[in-house]
């Protein structure tokens, strides 16, 4: 890899369902550091743009790479799923209902797959765990279940158990829609945290306010495409295009409704 | 009703009793046995093997267990299969039961959320990790009380094997019927002893799902 090669690289980015067409030919490059959202009306493929990245929903054309390797590496099965078992180590997904594993304690999410896949012992998962909880300020929960906690208390597990993997680039799929409003902030602050630690982070979200102070870049995806992107201010305050203007008036009408 | 009749036959029917619960306890082992299989072959990613599994379940949910039975155990020595009536009775059952485990098993692996499939695949973890350490401890929570009709009903469709001349509880009280006379008594007699063997069933079942819950 040399200094030219994009840290991670999407290009030409396509998906249909049959006809239906919910990608069309996007094209994005983040740099190492960079912190990017994307916002858009739902049904605009951002959600699906974001879960292509790491393959949970496959393309049906274009390349995504990170770091020089390609992610959706067109193989035989096996070979594949060897292939994406390992990148996806590099890539970190928060969801939007946090998917923490109910039978698991706290613990046992987060150090599941580092048992398993880096061969950790227990005593070095647990550190690995403290290190994390910590770090989204979960540390006495550790020995709770998941149904022990509340929303955003889960949320910060989940991108605990994540950071977990020592990932390379965190995807945030609409990590705090699910939540209450009062919840929100605390994993908001989380999420700052790792920005001023300078992980590269995609962001598929709703909160304008929270993209416009964290994000370095903006996307606004309508129907498949990006309509416009820019850096926030220009975005959010003075946007090109009539359909950003249109969304981000209803969305603030929507919001103080 | 004779019930000096009954209490001098009752141990003939205890021991009979005990021959229920062997085929049922045998019954069940190769019942989960096929319903894990047919679960995986379901849930495959290969059209085969899906095949394979849905023509299990469609042929022996689709046909009289009965006939199942008479098929094996009368059946089979033209084609070279020779089992013994109570060997019979526990293959035909378990083959059959196992046709409707495999749906019970594969319901409730499909009840899992699709986002816990999600979420470990995130993490890097290979479809068989995900499915052993992620899926099935949630889905075998699952599974016991709908397992747990299922053994009931194969409790009671042991009965069946009495047609093979397996002597168990239905065919001990048929057996005492022809020389006493009595089918009320008899068949009084069988029916409480399968109450009994039910009952400590469904309460074995319930500690299993209190204990998994609590897990």
């Amino acid at each position: 890899m040399n200094d030219k090669t994009p840290f991670l690289d999407i290009r030409h980015a396509r998906k249909s369902y049959g006809s239906l067409e919910v990608i069309k030919d996007i094209s994005l490059t983040v740099d190492r550091g960079e912190i990017v959202a994307i916002i858009g009306p739902s049904g605009s493929g951002k959600s699906t743009f974001l879960r292509a990245i790491n393959d949970l929903d496959p393309l049906t054309g274009g390349e995504v790479w990170l770091e020089g390797t390609q992610v959706n590496k067109k193989l035989p099965h096996r070979q594949y799923e060897k292939h994406i078992n390992q990148v996806r180590q590099d890539i970190g997904m928060v969801f939007q209902h946090f998917n923490l594993f109910p039978h698991l304690s706290v613990r046992g999410n987060i150090t599941l797959a580092p048992k398993m896949l880096k061969g950790l012992s227990d005593a070095d998962a647990n550190k690995l765990a403290e290190e994390q909880l910590d770090r989204v300020g979960m540390l006495d929960r550790i020995d709770f279940m998941p149904s022990q906690l509340s929303g955003g208390q889960k949320q910060r597990v989940a991108i605990a158990r994540a950071l977990a993997m020592k990932p390379k680039v965190m995807l945030f799929d609409e990590a705090t829609s699910a939540l209450d409003p009062e919840l929100v902030e605390e994993v908001n602050q989380v999420m700052k945290k790792l920005a001023s630690e300078h992980m590269t982070m995609i962001i598929v979200t709703h909160e304008m306010g929270f993209a416009e102070s964290v994000c370095d870049r903006v996307l606004f995806m309508d129907q498949g495409v990006v309509v416009e992107e820019g850096p926030p201010s220009v975005i959010f305050r003075n946007p090109e295009s009539e359909r950003t203007r249109n969304f981000l008036r209803k969305h603030l009408e929507g919001v103080r409704s | 009703m004779d019930t000096d009749l009954m209490l001098k036959v009752y141990p003939f029917f205890l021991k009979a009793a005990w021959v229920t619960i062997e085929l049922s306890l045998l019954t069940t082992i190769l019942g989960l046995a096929c319903g894990a299989l047919g679960a995986a072959a379901r849930l495959s990613r290969l059209a085969f093997f899906r095949f394979l599994g849905t023509a299990y379940v469609s042929l022996f949910r689709g046909t009289p267990a009965l006939i199942q039975l008479f098929l094996l155990y009368f059946g089979g020595p033209q084609i070279g299969i020779q089992l013994d009536a109570f060997q019979a009775g526990v293959i035909g059952l378990g083959i059959n039961i196992g046709a409707y485990m495999t749906e019970t098993i594969r319901g409730a692996i499909i009840a899992v959320d699709k986002g816990q499939t999600e979420a470990a695949r995130t993490l890097g973890m290979s479809r068989f990790q995900t499915m052993a350490r992620v899926i099935l401890p949630q889905a075998a929570r699952l599974m016991i009380r709908p397992l747990g009709v299922n053994i009931n009903a194969l409790i009671k469709g042991t009965a069946l094997v009495a047609a093979i001349s397996v002597v168990e509880l239905t065919y001990t009280a048929q057996r005492y019927i022809g020389s006493t006379y009595k089918p009320f008594e008899m068949f009084m007699l069988s029916g409480a002893l399968y109450m009994v063997i039910i009952y400590v069933a469904g309460r074995a079942i319930a500690w299993a799902d209190r204990k998994a819950r609590i897990a």
